[in-house]
């Protein structure tokens, strides 16, 4: 209880309750997570079983009896008599899984190599640098690509759809380990010089387990922004590739490719197989975005 | 000035060595060479003889320096999927996405900075603070989201632009052109707003944000009180001086064009060398990926070079002066 | 008596704020003749350079002038705008700011600056405003100008700097300069040049002068008649002779107290208590009140006078008393 109504009295608690943009963009994060989450028991249909799919409901039009089964779909059905509604919500439990494990796997080797950089200083750091550098330099869904392209041409044939999403995520966490390693580094050369780590080091006691307890206090503010815009930058870049054909599996459909199969229809004007899948990737790319500005500007009130 | 720019190309080419080690390595170590390149039918004799030509029996440093070698000269080997060589298939693709990546970089610039020029002048303006509130939005749009939008409102609704491909081309020596074509230049539209709204968005937050900076400079204050017109002052004076970050940032993102056309690309089907690798990816073609990521490269590394090299021409504090030498 | 180049009567500045409307220059009045320097002190805030900014029209927003009349030859310019205050600017006023360093445009040749400042208000080719460049460098003691016009400000040291920017602010012959703490920001051995210089080109030329600063030094050097600013309003106004040997005011009593050069030979600087009161926080009554060992009880009450144009009077209830 104690604790409770301290956090509620704190100054980051106080900025977040005075920001109308963050609470909103918090609830649209929460209730597009939970519905994701909750897929299974929330969604009508499950548009992955084959034998729950009508092809006569194909092309039904949101809101109005399909002509021959008389069954209403909120948001209609695509070519496949698939619910759309139904679908997002299965789809957006691949883009969030995406863009959630890629985030934490590039955060955890971000965070080792910055470390490593940091402490073990000479060589090793010069070379983690430089490739950072180097990598910088390209864009990063460019790097995505070209990992995820390596990445399937190891893999073998018959298990390329299945280690898909795997190969995804270690393409995204890859191509966005950068801004993570940076920062850490920073801060363990601050920490590196202090006393408590020479003294450790002279009576023989291992200096780095020892500083990692310090150092990540310390990043943790700035690793959380910097892990939340990542986040918002992930669930973009998996559906960019996943509508590029190069990303999602077809037997795994994310948001991303829920519009790259709805861009086939714009023309014979089925728009709603396309606009909501649209909609809601918007609606949590810029809500996660709108929460990690205010997140930035609340941890860091010098960064404004 | 000299070591400045020897440091620079030295730099650049130890950036191109590691990314030609990559390709390489994509080349030797990712699916095996030989594997797709014999059908079913081998024999080991086949193979063994292959091998040798293609060198894979030399010492890995060795094989490295040939690859260079043939890379540099622009072999880049035979395209799985398509089996002609890949240089070929790049030289019949280049000029699509090069035109696409032109006009759109001129459109970010000339909109970007235009857009960030008036934005600062008129600060407080209903229409400057309308134009920031749009900008924003378009930033976190997905790039294959704005090319959607647009097909749906020109192509789809409007039916005043074509919504996919270039348009008919007309060669001039080995350049296919869509620029002297009225169905070429109608197809270049949408795809070269998509692919530049992003970048002169943010070259236009930063011409804005560079302009109000310079504006508050002491030099801006005095340019006033010697009565200058305030053309002269906006223009002459200040946007100059914000050219230095700005070059910084657009030189960067012209580079980002070209590796963003591989989106805007498959948005249009248009036919350049996005669209090939985004292809490649998909059919796993790893000499066409390989020599995609050279041939960026080396476009990438090129650009920074140039960015690095106009400071010089643009501010005469980072040139080595003799007059001042001299005074 | 000969007309004043500049007449300034009332003068007040306003910025609004949220909470109030504050004055940092409050019904000022002075004039200027030709040819001559008035030195205008006191301390920072005390709302020197806004005068000066409001003379030449180029307060910052939200500041502007609300109240007095600005006559420049006879011309009254304080309601000009846009253009006819543009050919104001440069042509009839120059100005010299605070820091050489930064008042030049890096990316500009001082020849190009020069040039278009004199083609902007002259009808001269481009031939003949390059030639007045390298004469105007020549008049400020630019050496080897002629070959020096095509550098750019970097390569030239604060000095040489600020002798540019005085050429700059000269080159079209305006009647009057306000040289806005020309020394500064210079090296002390550079400071006595520039004044030198300022003085020697206002004398030949009959220039009018104001010449803005905090330091005594510049004024006992300079000034002919000198101006003295506390909280927004004219404290004392007079020839530099007499304000300085004879102040009238009790706050030019104690500015010549703190300052080293005027109180040579004496124990220890006498320092005024306290510091300059916040344009929100005045009281009613005279603004130096608090902190005026000599304040009696109406001053705190009753406004202070109004100082006029005129010489040689102190805005002060006391004036004249304080002095014996």
């Amino acid at each position: 209880m104690e604790a409770l109504s301290r956090a509620w009295r704190s100054d980051f608690s106080w900025s977040f309750r005075h920001s109308p943009v963050a609470i909103i963009s918090l609830g649209v994060v929460l209730l597009l997570v939970l519905s994701a989450l909750l897929a299974p028991w929330v969604a009508p249909h499950n548009p992955f079983d084959p034998a729950s799919l009508n092809l006569m409901n194909g092309f039904t039009r949101p809101m109005e009896p399909n002509a021959f089964t008389q069954e209403i779909f909120w948001l209609g059905t695509d070519d496949q008599g698939r619910d759309v509604f139904s679908t997002i919500l299965y789809g957006m439990r691949i883009s969030l899984f995406v863009g959630f494990t890629a985030v934490l796997f590039a955060l955890i080797l971000g965070v080792t190599l910055g470390l490593i950089a940091g402490y073990a200083g000479g060589w090793t750091e010069t070379t983690i640098m430089r490739v950072a550098d180097v990598q910088l330099t390209f864009p990063a869904i460019l790097v995505a690509m070209l990992i995820f392209g390596i990445a399937k041409g190891i893999t073998p044939v018959d298990m390329r759809d299945e280690m898909a999403i795997w190969v995804l995520i270690i393409a995204i966490g890859l191509s966005d380990w950068v801004q993570f390693a940076r920062v850490v580094r920073g801060a363990t050369l601050v920490e590196k010089n202090k006393e408590y780590v020479q003294a450790a080091r002279l009576i023989g006691r291992k200096p780095g387990a020892i500083m990692l307890r310090h150092i990540l206090p310390n990043v943790m503010s700035p690793v959380l922004v910097i892990a939340t815009i990542s986040l918002a930058l992930a669930i973009i870049a998996e559906a960019t590739l996943s509508f590029l054909g190069v990303g999602a599996p077809p037997t795994q459909p994310s948001l991303g490719t829920l519009i790259r199969i709805g861009q086939g229809y714009l023309f014979s004007g089925e728009w709603w197989i396309i606009l909501f899948p649209a909609i809601t990737l918007l609606a949590l790319a810029l809500s996660v975005n709108l929460l990690g500005d205010w997140l930035r500007d609340a941890l860091n009130p010098k960064l404004r | 000035m000299l070591a400045f720019t020897l440091q620079r190309v030295f730099q650049s080419i130890v950036v191109l060595l590691v990314v030609g080690l990559v390709a390489f390595s994509m080349f030797r170590f990712v699916g095996d060479p030989i594997d797709n390149m014999l059908g079913q039918e081998r024999t080991d004799a086949d193979i063994e003889r292959l091998r040798g030509e293609l060198g894979l029996d030399q010492p890995f440093p060795i094989q490295y320096g040939k690859f260079l070698k043939n890379a540099v000269q622009g072999n880049f080997g035979i395209s799985y999927r398509q089996a002609r060589p890949v240089s070929t298939i790049l030289a019949e693709r280049a000029p699509a996405t090069l035109e696409l990546a032109a006009v759109s970089g001129l459109f970010a610039i000339f909109f970007g900075v235009g857009l960030g020029v008036f934005t600062a002048i008129r600060r407080d303006g209903f229409a400057a603070n309308a134009i920031m509130t749009i900008s924003l939005l378009g930033v976190s749009l997905p790039t294959f989201l704005i090319g959607i939008l647009l097909i749906y409102v020109f192509a789809v609704e409007l039916g005043w632009l074509p919504s996919f491909g270039r348009g008919d081309t007309v060669k001039i020596g080995g350049w296919s052109t869509g620029f002297l074509t009225a169905s070429g230049l109608k197809a270049i539209i949408l795809p070269a707003i998509t692919l530049g709204l992003y970048q002169m968005t943010l070259i236009m937050r930063l011409v804005r944000s560079e302009m109000l900076e310079v504006l508050r400079a002491d030099y801006i204050r005095f340019a006033r009180a010697r009565g200058l017109k305030e053309r002269a002052i906006n223009f002459r004076h200040a946007l100059k001086n914000t050219l230095v970050p700005v070059i910084t940032v657009t030189g960067l993102q012209l580079g980002a064009i070209i590796a963003f056309a591989i989106i805007t690309e498959t948005v249009f089907q248009w036919p350049g060398v996005g669209l090939l690798f985004i292809n490649a990816i998909q059919f796993v073609d790893i000499p066409v990926m390989a020599a995609y990521l050279m041939l960026i490269s080396v476009m990438f590394v090129g650009i920074n070079l140039i960015v690095d090299l106009l400071y010089f021409s643009i501010d005469p504090r980072l040139r080595i002066d003799r007059s001042a030498a001299e005074g | 008596m000969v007309e004043p180049v500049l007449s300034v009567r009332g003068l007040t500045v306003e910025i609004p704020t949220r909470h109030s409307v504050l004055r940092p220059v409050d019904t000022v009045s002075f004039d200027i003749a030709a040819g001559e320097i008035l030195g205008v002190v006191g301390e920072s805030g005390a709302g020197k350079s806004m005068t000066g900014n409001a003379v030449i029209g180029l307060l910052d927003r939200p500041a502007h002038i609300a109240g007095g009349e600005i006559w420049l030859n006879g011309e009254r310019i304080d309601q000009l705008k846009g253009d006819a205050l543009r050919q104001v600017r440069g042509k009839h006023i120059g100005m010299v700011f605070q820091d050489p360093l930064t008042s030049l445009n890096p990316l500009l040749t001082i020849g190009q600056q020069l040039v278009e400042t004199i083609q902007v208000h002259l009808d001269v080719s481009g031939a003949e405003a390059k030639n007045r460049a390298v004469n105007s460098l020549n008049e400020v003691g630019i050496p080897a100008a002629a070959e020096r016009i095509d550098a750019y400000p970097h390569q030239f040291s604060g000095g040489m700097r600020q002798r540019v920017v005085i050429a700059l602010a000269l080159c079209a012959e305006p009647s009057l300069i306000i040289a806005d703490e020309p020394t500064t920001a210079l090296d002390v051995s550079v400071q006595a040049q520039i004044i030198a210089l300022l003085k020697r080109l206002c004398h030949e030329r009959g220039t009018a002068v104001m010449l803005i600063t905090h330091d005594m030094g510049v004024i006992a050097e300079a000034a002919d008649r000198v101006a003295v600013m506390y909280a927004g309003r004219m404290a004392e106004l007079g020839p530099a002779r007499e304000v300085l040997t004879k102040p009238a005011h009790p706050y030019t009593v104690g500015l010549m107290g703190s300052t080293p050069l005027a109180s040579a030979g004496k124990e220890r600087l006498n320092q005024i208590e306290g510091s300059m009161p916040r344009l929100d926080e005045l009281q009613p009554g005279c603004a130096f009140s608090p902190r005026c060992p000599y304040a009696q009880h109406k001053c705190r009450i009753e406004p202070r006078p109004t100082l006029e144009a005129h010489e040689g009077r102190a805005a002060c209830w006391l004036a004249g008393e304080v002095a014996e």
